[in-house]
């Protein structure tokens, strides 16, 4: 067998085998989707006791707009008495009403003697609002004014539409496009980072371990290295695969327990967390019907190929960055030096893809998806609202470019480094290490 | 002589400088090479270049009459100075996995392992991981990956560091046995005692050259001392002008030891007539430099200088 076949398969079973490996890969999607959906879950469940409110209305004008809702029981009462101080007391809180709202705003109060419930708060403060403005509007004299207002204050409502090569009209939905993007750029820039850094790890383990002479005496430290990134590739891959797998049967799953509602926003918040909590839920949890249509709208080929080709050449540009900073370094603690600038570009493409979604053609979106470094991430999240086939293919070309290059100045300090012990390593020590034979 | 591994003109630079500098070796097939030198002086770096591990910036190597192919390596057992295994790995896995880097199929290299384990009586550990073992144990594996895939030329870099007495002879043994069925031993230390006992050639490399080699009873005779120690009953030994003189002597109960110097003219032969014209011989021996003094003889005139090497280094 090959010998880089033999590393390959090593460093690839040797993770996959690992029991921390094994539990995180299947339970990751079970939390995450718990993180998501139990909440959305509990929020549906509706409090079935009411708590009593007591209304003290001095005008009398107020207390018909109170309604009683799930939650709360209003009860008008005479006047604020003192046993509703005492904790025996059946009323949850007093709201004290004592004039004229639309002449003093300010005559209104909520006792309780507990910190009061911002539910009660917000429900009483709207109902007395509207009121109020009714009955400004209708002091005002202007016939039918409420009606008219009304009628200005209503949102209007864009739907978008996007044209096919045919020019036929297409449903589209720019939250989806959002959601799909930031789907793949934030598993590209989480895959590059976590696996990335198992690279390194590796490297500086084999070096401090003094195992590697031995290893380079049987083959060589290209096929080592590239034995190790493949490997490790391959792991991650693995991971992907059962992640995806395992959503798509939670999601089926849930959407038959809970209906779609609820797993539509849930599947649309999921990939968001931690990235970025931009599109509110709401704004997704539209019509299911349109949001299904543009989802299957959605250029997944172009998407999914565009994800491997971005996945392997962005890991691959940063992973043997990683292996050679780990054959230089001779602790951990000193690949900070070199790997901080690298993770301050990568944080700075999270960012660019971030804002480049307000803008997908705009110079930032578009510089920054060109640049090798920061490609990966940010053109992800162009790629749903479409991307000329030119600029693709400059990135991608870029891209690999780099990453050859990164793979041979990588493979030649890597080659150097491993076996220099001692010696803290900088700069312009590796840039000599490249002349070496 | 048939050459097993020729190196020539070597020449290697590094940033700061040189570690080798032209230099050539030779290995004779089927024997124990020792390559000696004190730290620093590029021992480690020709073994490198001799493992493929690095490329040599001038000069050529030779492996079994020809030009060294990189394929050659599966041909090489290399124990590094350096030792080091997979500290989480299983003893027996790793050893597998290592094997199969040189070429071995799975299955040769578990057959071959499991009677190098039975030979030690080590079975036990094949389960373990390598952090479980002590270093002597540790030890032991290593050398057994070393052999595994039975090469024709072993690397050994100071192989008895770290082993105590009674593996070290063991040790000793295995690498005698070895050179019986026909393996071509480099062997590197500046241990000088145990070159004494288990060489048939060496180098000795200083100052990034080498400074000295050949046959070790050669070398040593041309570090022959000219003194000699001789036992007798009789204390009337008088020195002879021109033959020899006495440097020393010492009388314990009627037995009379001296240290004689011999004149470079006469040989061995005529001194030992003359002194048996003048007193009962009990016992005449020369004195051989052992490796140790010739070792310091050759190294120890700029010792100073291979401490500022490992300053810079």
């Amino acid at each position: 067998m090959n010998k880089i076949l033999i590393i390959i398969q090593r460093e690839f079973l040797k993770r996959v085998k690992k029991k921390s490996f094994i539990v995180l890969t299947i339970l990751m999607p079970f939390i995450l989707a718990a993180l998501v959906m139990v909440p959305l879950w509990l929020s549906t469940i509706e409090n079935d006791e009411q708590s009593n409110i007591a209304v003290v209305d001095n005008t009398g004008h107020y207390f018909p707009v109170l309604k009683d809702t799930q939650t709360f029981h209003f009860v008008l009462m005479p006047k604020v008495l003192p046993d509703m101080k005492s904790d025996s007391s059946s009323f949850e809180a007093v709201v004290n009403i004592t004039a004229d709202l639309s002449k003093n705003p300010n005559a209104i109060t909520i006792f309780s003697r507990k910190e009061v419930s911002g539910g009660l708060l917000s429900y009483v403060e709207s109902q007395i609002n509207e009121q109020v403005r009714k009955d400004k509007l209708a002091a005002s004299g202007v016939p039918e004014l409420d009606k008219i207002i009304d009628d200005i204050d209503r949102d209007i409502s864009i739907s978008t539409v996007k044209w096919d090569k045919e020019g036929q009209a297409t449903s589209s939905n720019t939250e989806i496009a959002i959601g799909a993007g930031f789907i793949f750029t934030f598993l590209i820039y989480m895959f590059v980072m976590a696996y990335g850094g198992m690279v390194m790890q590796s490297v500086i383990e084999e070096k401090t371990n003094r195992i590697v002479e031995l290893m380079v005496s049987s083959v060589k430290p290209f096929q080592l290295m590239m034995g190790k990134i493949i490997g490790i590739a391959l792991v991650g891959f693995v991971q992907l695969i059962i992640w995806g797998i395992l959503f798509t049967i939670i999601l089926t799953v849930a959407t038959a327990i809970f209906g779609p509602e609820v797993t539509q926003s849930a599947a649309a918040t999921q990939p968001m967390m931690g990235a970025a909590s931009q599109m509110p839920m709401s704004e997704v949890s539209g019509d299911t019907v349109e949001i299904l249509s543009a989802l299957k709208n959605l250029p997944y080929l172009e998407l999914m190929l565009m994800f491997v080709l971005y996945f392997i050449g962005g890991y691959l540009l940063y992973a043997s960055f990683f292996a050679a900073v780990g054959a230089s370094v001779n602790e951990q603690e000193d690949s900070s030096q070199f790997v901080l600038p690298v993770t301050l570009i990568m944080v700075f493409g999270l960012y660019a893809a971030m804002y480049s979604v307000n803008n997908t053609d705009g110079p930032l979106a578009f510089w920054a998806s060109i640049f090798p470094l920061t490609s990966p991430i940010v053109m992800m999240v162009r790629i749903p609202f479409g991307v000329p086939l030119w600029q693709e293919a400059l990135s991608i070309v870029l891209l690999y470019a780099s990453a050859i290059g990164m793979v041979w100045v990588g493979a030649k300090i890597y080659r150097v480094g491993i076996l220099m012990y001692g010696k803290k390593p900088s700069l312009k020590e590796m840039i000599k290490w490249l002349r070496y034979k | 002589m048939d050459n097993f591994l020729e190196a020539r003109h070597i020449v290697k630079r590094f940033a700061k400088h040189t570690a080798l500098n032209d230099v050539s070796v030779e290995v004779p097939r089927g024997q124990i090479f020792g390559l000696l030198g004190p730290n620093g002086a590029g021992k480690t770096t020709l073994i490198r270049i001799l493992n493929r591990i690095t490329a040599p910036d001038q000069g050529e190597v030779f492996f079994d009459g020809r030009l060294q192919e990189p394929t050659d390596v599966q041909r090489i057992g290399y124990l590094p100075e350096e030792r080091g295994l997979y500290k989480k790995m299983k003893v027996g896995e790793q050893a597998i996995y290592l094997a199969q880097l040189k070429g071995l199929s799975r299955s040769e290299a578990e057959m071959r392992l499991r009677n190098w384990f039975e030979k030690f009586d080590i079975m036990p550990w094949w389960n373990k991981k390598l952090e479980e073992l002590s270093k002597g144990m540790a030890q032991k594996v290593q050398f057994i990956i070393t052999v595994l895939h039975e090469p024709d030329l072993l690397i050994f870099d100071e192989p008895f560091s770290g082993f105590d007495p009674v593996n070290a002879e063991q040790l000793k043994q295995e690498i005698l046995e070895l050179k019986e069925k026909g393996h071509t031993i480099i062997f590197s230390t500046h241990n000088m005692s145990s070159v004494e006992e288990i060489c048939d050639t060496i180098a000795l490399i200083n100052h990034s050259q080498v400074v000295l080699k050949g046959n070790m009873q050669e070398v040593k005779s041309q570090f022959r001392t000219g003194l000699y120690d001789l036992v007798t009953t009789s204390a009337s030994l008088q020195p002879l002008d021109g033959v020899f003189s006495i440097i020393g002597n010492r009388s314990i109960s009627g037995v009379h030891r001296y240290s004689l110097r011999k004149a470079e003219t006469v040989d061995n032969n005529q001194l030992v007539e003359t002194l048996a014209r003048q007193v009962e011989i009990r016992s005449f021996a020369e004195q051989m430099p052992t490796m140790n003094d010739v070792f310091l003889n050759v190294v120890g005139q700029d010792a100073t200088w291979a401490d500022q090497q490992i300053e810079n280094k």
